[in-house]
């Protein structure tokens, strides 16, 4: 049985950029000890010798030319996506 | 039946169209749809009509998923995230179809960036299904098996990650098929977990699911994970196949209606000339454990994305960069995303990689190698969709392990990159569909369609 503090659920939001709630933090605590338990049984399995599979067609690196390709979508229709911007970037708090 | 034959060229596209849409409003209280794009469909109907646009769907209205970026109305992936996100581009399956001629009139409803398998985690309501309005439709695209099972277009675009489009088939007796891994781009489709992450369609026959996947396939420059296309037109099945009923999928933890209506449908194989016989696949018992972290795993990478900067969901009243990562991120995800994010960050941190990630990637190898040894003999696998016929709305949401484990029978060919198509199978008592699932090997994808065809129950 894995059991995960409500400190380490913090941290884990942290590496995940999300600032929960008091009450999320909660629930969430409980929600991933739970599955952390269930998948914890392939432990059970032996897999010594056995190379990860992480692409299941066989490609291998496609490569193509080294050159600038024009997109089909302007810098303009671009920066209008972003809520905050300048005429030609998009703005954001201090950093610090 | 070829239900799409019926549009090509049989009646104006504005006709097809108005009509099309019509019933996707008289139909609003299944809540399938999030958006229509009536004026753009209109538009493009008329340039039909006119003889503008030609080809094999000229004319044809079809719905996507709303993770499907389209023009004509916000691509939102049911997330408060990208509520108000308005596609600067189409998607390549999208731009495909709409080469031939079809006509694209709206943006069906999902789990929140496709996380679920029963379309109640949409940030936009809960889509019913198509049979019964007390259960649910199915997910993770369960308005596009919705407006395919009420007729409301001849065909809808979904995506498969690990089942969302065979399971809501299951649940609303329509067709519906994830091809081999790359057959069709991802260019354009919200991602969630690029090793597994699939474009498919749902129909209401095999004929048709065989035409769009079709029109579909074929390699893109923008997705490199595509390969060369495959799909022949026309495939006529095989005689004679062999084919393995999977063991481990008719067990006790399957309702005896679903195993029943099963063993109906292989009956019917039998009966078209086919040999099945049972077959086994240990390896199936720890499927959904990898699963469940080979995919958290890739949707923390995929997700990081959504950061409020430069699209999507941005929270006010925030004074530094990493409070709007962070506020912007908690308020624009569902609690299901931030599960799944929060478990891939897990088991990607150091310390735990080995014993997680890549544990679940060399048992993923074990599982393919007992797939490869089951289609040196056989030349397809059947089984049921899921355990149950659709479940009522509510039943599993308080329980993420009790809803993961619906999902036990389609993971696997997600796993293998296996096309796998579920096609109606009768229903129970009730009259709630019950679907079987056909898996092929690599690339059989139109053999498997042919063979689905071949045995149409309704």
């Amino acid at each position: 049985m894995t059991v995960i503090s409500r400190d380490e659920v913090q941290h884990l939001a942290q590496l995940s950029s999300l600032q929960l709630s008091d009450d999320e933090t909660t629930n969430l605590q409980k929600d991933i000890e739970n599955i952390l338990n269930y998948i914890q049984q392939l432990d059970e399995l032996d897999t010594t010798g056995v190379e990860p599979t992480y692409q299941v067609t066989g490609l291998e690196n496609i490569w193509r030319d080294d050159t600038v390709v024009q997109s089909s979508v302007s810098r303009e229709t671009l920066l209008s996506l972003a809520q905050d911007k300048t005429v030609d970037s998009v703005k954001v708090p201090k950093v610090l | 039946m070829s239900n799409i034959s019926n549009f090509v060229g049989a009646q104006s596209a504005r006709i097809s169209v108005e009509a099309a849409i019509k019933k996707a409003k008289d139909n609003d209280n299944y809540h399938a749809l999030l958006s229509l794009t009536e004026d753009r469909a209109l538009e493009r109907a008329d340039m039909v009509d006119r003889g503008e646009i030609t080809g094999k769907l000229a004319g044809v209205p079809f719905i996507v998923k709303d993770n499907f970026l389209a023009f004509g109305a916000p691509t939102t992936a049911a997330s408060k995230m990208l509520e108000d996100f308005q596609a600067p581009l189409q998607a390549t399956a999208v731009e495909k179809l709409e080469a031939e001629g079809a006509i694209c009139i709206g943006k069906a409803n999902l789990d929140a960036f496709a996380h679920g398998g029963s379309t109640e985690n949409s940030a936009f309501g809960v889509t019913k299904n198509a049979i019964d309005q007390t259960r649910v439709a199915g997910g993770s695209s369960g308005g596009s098996a919705v407006v395919a099972a009420l007729d409301i277009v001849p065909f809808a675009l979904g995506t498969d990650t690990g089942g969302s489009i065979r399971q809501p088939a299951s649940f609303n007796g329509v067709y519906g098929m994830k091809p081999t891994y790359g057959t069709v781009s991802r260019y354009g489709v919200v991602a969630m977990a690029s090793s597994t992450d699939t474009i498919g369609c749902f129909a209401t026959s095999a004929e048709d699911v065989a035409l769009v996947l079709g029109i579909m396939a074929g390699s893109d420059d923008k997705d490199m994970t595509t390969l060369p296309d495959f799909f022949a037109e026309n495939t006529q099945v095989k005689p004679g196949q062999k084919i393995g009923l999977i063991k481990e999928f008719m067990t006790d933890d399957v309702d005896s209606v679903v195993r029943e209506r099963t063993t109906q449908y292989v009956a019917e194989l039998t009966a078209a000339g086919h040999t099945v016989e049972e077959v086994s696949l240990p390896m199936l018992r720890y499927t959904l454990a990898m699963y469940y972290i080979i995919v958290p795993a890739e949707i923390s990478s995929n997700l990081a994305r959504y950061d409020g900067v430069r699209y999507g969901y941005r929270a006010e009243g925030v004074s530094t960069l990493a409070e709007l990562y962070g506020k912007s991120r908690d308020e624009g995800f569902m609690t299901e995303n931030k599960r799944r994010i929060m478990i891939g960050s897990y088991v990607l941190s150091s310390g735990f990689f080995d014993a997680y990630y890549q544990q679940a990637q060399k048992a993923r190898t074990l599982l393919i190698e007992q797939f490869n040894e089951l289609f040196q003999t056989y030349d397809a696998l059947v089984g049921p969709v899921s355990p149950t016929p659709a479940f009522g709305i509510g039943e599993n949401t308080s329980d993420p392990v009790k809803m993961y484990l619906a999902d036990v029978m389609t993971v696997p060919a997600s796993l293998a990159g296996l096309p796998a198509l579920s096609a109606p199978a009768g229903t129970d008592e009730a009259g709630l569909p019950i679907g079987v699932q056909l898996i092929g090997r690599q690339r059989s994808d139109a053999q498997l369609l042919a063979l689905a065809a071949s045995v149409e129950v309704n």
